[in-house]
């Protein structure tokens, strides 16, 4: 979260043109405003939600949101099937997603990042190599693999978090190396080559340093791709596992009660949608700000 | 041009070898493959003999020649659950899935290229405007909630439409829309975003200049070179579309091969999984190839822009 907000005031300094500036600066304000509040209740679940997410009372269950003839005050969106509180489970759902999101996006920017350097850097045969890996794991369906893996080593935390990764670095890999091609021609590399600095610390120190834009970008938008991604695993069943509460399971047991009790799938719907939402905001902010030319 | 499409071509047998390496590599994650295969209660004498049936006891690598020989000739063996050759379930459950992604992709194209243009076209007006918020929410929402809210309001509520099964055109709409919703968006983004490009190039500007009718150097000159990124998205935005096709067909109880996917996972029918995984990824291959070699046959630049990278 810090780190965020760190690169926002960064690039905020940068001169940008008048109108456009403010229209993007209200895209970044909303998407930084929503993703504080909802790190910061993921943090602050203990302390702030109303209920124990796993508690159960059956004598109160299927409770519609507290505006509604049958709702209850102390339960503003309602409960479940099995009477739990359904804000509180969203709560804590959050530290799941926002967790699992944050760790997936930094264990597969490690990866992409450093293969993406050795391609463009290296060239040749290490960069036609590890292109053809990409290749692979681009045309594998992703979550047909993320599954049989899951269901095979069991759907454990890490587990979880380490599919997600090995299945989505490549998206890091191809823009670094699309970036590296271009900056290793660049004078100041050839300049610290011909002091004799050494491979790694060139990548380190001049070619890392200059491709860092499009890794922020892109790390941005992955994080918005990986809680829907973590919720669509446990919607399927194969995500971290109850009662730990995560907005995808809560998701597919309110599927079985969408005739009859709406808010049990709407609300962690909505949770996942805004979350998603303030990070695409600010992850299209970055990009127009730090590198209007830039596709991703 | 013809070395670029050998290129391609050897490319794209790589790649496959490659996908094969990871589906046989599937199996073996957990070291021994029998543990996948045999419920947990299984008998110790009843490991041994599928461990000697499966040649599990010989080394990896033959093992993976052995695996990669039958599925060169489209053997993945047998669905443990339905008892028939993987390929067989595939092959009746694949025209539900073409169906589902191509609604879902052609649904997409006709919804988001035109509103891509528009916006373009009408740069910071009211349907600008519309179609960024469009875009926002299409990306933002994941095909499970899109795919309960539409049963919720169009099959519950309003009683428009079934809320699963595949059954005559109608029961289409409802799976098509959830699954294209993501793509449409990012289509319209590109088409968008590509529009607004070529129009700012300098012959647009000189066709202007010179006095060419608005209408054709909107739909004559800018809209076709506009038109060309597209090409490569509709190729990789299919991979997506699969992707997304699994969890779709979950919630429509749509007979495709995604659900035949996630069926196949929870009863450890891994020989159903391997071929499923392959399959879908040798049709990505190759859809992805046909659009490269028709991308450098509407632009012949790229080959030459490709071959240096």
């Amino acid at each position: 979260m810090n780190e965020t907000a760190g690169v926002a005031i960064v690039a905020e300094a940068r001169p940008a043109a008048g109108a456009a500036r403010r229209r993007l600066s209200f895209r970044a304000v909303f998407g930084l405003t929503v993703l504080l509040c909802m790190g910061g209740a993921a943090l602050l679940a203990p302390q702030i939600a109303p209920w124990d997410p796993g508690r159960q009372m059956l004598l109160k269950r299927l409770r519609p949101p507290m505006w509604e003839a049958r709702g209850l005050r102390e339960h503003p969106l309602g409960t479940d099937h099995l009477g739990r509180d359904i804000l509180s489970r969203i709560l804590y759902g959050g530290r799941i997603s926002l967790g699992v999101g944050l760790s997936a996006v930094t264990l597969s920017c490690l990866i992409g990042v450093t293969l993406g350097l050795l391609a463009g850097f290296h060239g040749g045969r290490t960069d036609a190599f590890i292109m053809r890996v990409v290749d692979v794991f681009l045309a594998i369906p992703y979550i047909l693999l993320a599954m049989g893996v899951v269901f095979a080593l069991g759907p454990s935390l890490l587990n979880v978090i380490l599919v997600m990764a090995v299945t989505r670095w490549v998206q890091f890999a191809r823009i670094v190396r699309a970036d590296v091609l271009s900056i290793r021609e660049r004078e100041f590399v050839s300049g610290a080559r011909a002091r004799g600095s050494r491979s790694a610390r060139l990548l380190l120190r001049h070619v890392l340093p200059n491709a860092l834009t499009p890794i922020i970008v892109v790390a941005t938008l992955e994080l918005a791709f990986m809680i829907i991604y973590e919720s669509a695993l446990s919607f399927l069943g194969l995500g971290v596992q109850p009662p730990t509460p995560t907005w995808g399971w809560m998701l597919s047991d309110g599927r079985n009660y969408v005739a009859t009790a709406w808010w049990l799938a709407t609300f962690p719907g909505l949770a996942i949608m805004l979350t998603v939402l303030a990070v695409n905001l600010l992850g299209d902010w970055l990009r127009d700000t730090l590198d209007p030319r830039l596709k991703v | 041009m013809v070395a670029y499409v050998l290129r391609r071509l050897v490319q794209s047998v790589v790649v496959l070898l490659g996908v094969s390496v990871i589906v046989f590599g599937l199996l073996h994650l957990t070291g021994d493959p029998t543990r996948l295969l045999l419920p947990l209660e299984a008998r110790e004498e009843d490991v041994r003999q599928l461990r000697a049936l499966l040649g599990l006891d010989d080394p990896l690598w033959i093992q993976y020649l052995r695996f990669l020989a039958r599925a060169v000739r489209g053997d993945f063996g047998v669905s443990f659950k339905h008892q028939v050759p993987a390929l067989t379930l595939i092959f009746q459950t694949l025209p539900a899935t073409l169906e589902l992604t191509g609604a879902g992709l052609a649904l997409a194209l006709v919804v988001a290229v035109p509103a891509g243009i528009v916006a373009a076209l009408r740069r910071n007006s009211l349907i600008d405007a519309v179609c960024s918020v469009g875009v926002l929410l299409g990306q933002a929402m994941p095909v499970y909630w899109l795919g309960l809210l539409l049963i919720l309001v169009f099959a519950v509520k309003l009683g428009w439409l079934p809320a699963a099964g595949r059954d005559g055109p109608a029961s289409l709409v409802l799976p098509a829309v959830a699954l294209g919703a993501f793509s449409m968006a990012r289509i319209a983004r590109m088409a968008r975003s590509g529009m607004l490009e070529v129009l700012a190039q300098d012959y647009v500007r000189t066709a202007r200049a010179a006095g060419v009718r608005a209408f054709v150097v909107t739909y004559k000159y800018a809209l076709k070179n506009a038109a060309i990124p597209l090409v490569t998205i509709v190729g990789l935005e299919f991979g997506v579309l699969l992707g997304g096709a699994v969890i779709t067909e979950t919630i429509f109880a749509w007979p495709g091969v995604g659900r035949l996917a996630v069926d196949a996972i929870f009863s450890r029918d891994y020989p159903l999984v391997q071929a499923i995984v392959a399959m879908l990824a040798t049709l990505f291959v190759l859809i992805n190839l046909a659009m490269d070699l028709l991308y450098t046959y509407l632009d012949p630049r790229i080959v030459f822009v490709r071959s240096r990278l």
